[in-house]
């Protein structure tokens, strides 16, 4: 394969990570890690180099058109932040000290879990009541967003924004950790601990992603870790997807298919992290 | 942002109403400005990825043909990792450089938004946003200098 070869199938690749990711709320570096490592043989630290801008460039590109429609709620946005960030910085050290493979398999573990909680969820899909919350009046958390499947504007109440807080730190320390976004952990930690409808907490979970992964690129920069050969292309197709996910995709789709789809992802990026912790 | 829902949020008119009202915009929609700053950040990146991607293409026409090269492009290598470097590796119109320098705008879009969010609560007079988001700023500052002390 040639080098020009090369960056095409990168691209390609990219364009469909992004495309996904941005639907999914999700970074699209678990998708990109595992394609750049084992079929293209790229060495992994460069590969979670580039993951960690294609994080950000996904971030960016989708949270662009979601901001404008007033799909991500910024203030809540703003507010997890604080957790985000301190836990990217820790992570970004973390992962120096503490060994790969245990990463991996608590990482794997906490996928599988949150798969199960949100399949779970799926299926008891009564709305309960939102329970009132002091800080989250506080804070003015609450917010409304326009439907397009229901053609109505719907508003909602956030509640527990300090088990959000705490889940955010988690997720955060993630991120640092492995070089992805981490939208995985973002999305339930809202969905379902603090009560933001689905739409809602993908869209300010993909808003949130740029600002966390900012937080751990300068120290993989510092490393040496971002090469521009692997991480050009791979920001060119990730936001080229990533635009074309948000900006044609993400209205029409029914949640329910849309928390199936994520649902599905989970799982196997679970399966992924978990044999790669087992096996050496 | 309390103002009545609008059924179409996507419309430029909403923004262009508030000019026209007399009232500052980014009051009423901080959401346009960060937008674009998103939009244009990003664009910026990708050009200058782009641009360097070509050049190299251009300054390297054995890329195109042999495989050789991809061995020794995916192994591990030094790559530039200061500002110095890629400044540097930009003035002698390396295209890597170039891809570099676009990959940190990138990184700095993130930044921008969140420093573009405390001037908007500031002026919406949201003390305690501009607290929290002064806070995170304070934190993404601290990430890239130790990053570079590292």
């Amino acid at each position: 394969m040639t080098p020009f070869l090369f960056m095409l199938v990168v691209l390609g690749f990219s364009v469909g990570a992004g495309l996904l990711g941005s639907l999914l709320g999700i970074g699209g570096g678990l998708i990109l890690i595992p394609v750049l490592t084992l079929l293209l043989k790229v060495d992994i630290q460069y590969a979670v180099g580039a993951s960690i801008v294609s994080v950000i460039a996904t971030s960016s590109g989708a949270a662009a058109a979601y901001v404008r429609d007033r799909m991500a709620n910024t203030r809540v946005a703003m507010f997890l932040e604080l957790a985000t960030t301190a836990g990217a910085l820790s992570g970004a050290f973390m992962s120096g000290l503490v060994g790969g493979r245990g990463v991996y398999l608590v990482f794997g573990g906490v996928m599988a879990w949150s798969a199960l909680v949100m399949l779970r969820r799926m299926r008891a899909s009564a709305e309960a009541p939102v329970p009132a919350d002091a800080l989250a009046d506080r804070l003015a958390l609450h917010g409304s967003y326009w439907d397009e499947s229901q053609s109505r504007e719907v508003s909602y109440r956030v509640t527990r924004p300090l088990a959000g807080l705490g889940l955010m730190y988690v997720a955060g320390t993630v991120s640092g950790m492995l070089g992805i976004g981490s939208g995985a952990l973002k999305v339930p930690a809202m969905d379902l601990a603090m009560r933001l409808p689905l739409k809602v907490s993908t869209a300010t979970s993909n808003f949130m992603i740029g600002v966390t992964a900012a937080a751990s690129a300068g120290v993989y920069f510092a490393r040496g870790n971002i090469d521009p050969f692997i991480a050009g292309p791979v920001c060119v197709g990730v936001t080229l997807g990533a635009w074309l996910g948000s900006r044609h995709l993400m209205a029409r789709v029914n949640s329910t298919w849309l928390r199936a789809l994520f649902v599905g992802v989970l799982l196997w990026v679970a399966f992924e992290m978990l044999r790669k912790g087992w096996a050496p | 942002m309390s103002e009545a829902p609008k059924p179409e949020p996507r419309s430029p008119e909403a923004a262009t109403a508030a000019v026209q009202d007399g009232e500052d915009a980014s009051l009423l929609h901080p959401e346009l400005l960060i937008s674009d700053l998103l939009r244009y950040g990003v664009a910026a990146s990708l050009a200058l990825v782009t641009l360097g991607t070509v050049v190299t293409f251009f300054r390297h026409p054995d890329y195109l043909v042999s495989s050789e090269a991809l061995q020794r492009l995916t192994s591990p290598h030094p790559v530039p990792h200061t500002l110095g470097d890629v400044v540097a590796g930009a003035l002698a119109a390396r295209g890597q450089a170039f891809v570099m320098a676009g990959l940190l705008v990138m990184m700095a879009v993130p930044v921008m938004r969140v420093a573009l969010s405390l001037l908007i609560f500031r002026q919406q007079k949201d003390r305690l946003y501009v607290g929290i988001t002064a806070t995170v700023l304070a934190m993404l500052v601290l990430s890239f200098l130790l990053g570079a002390a590292h």
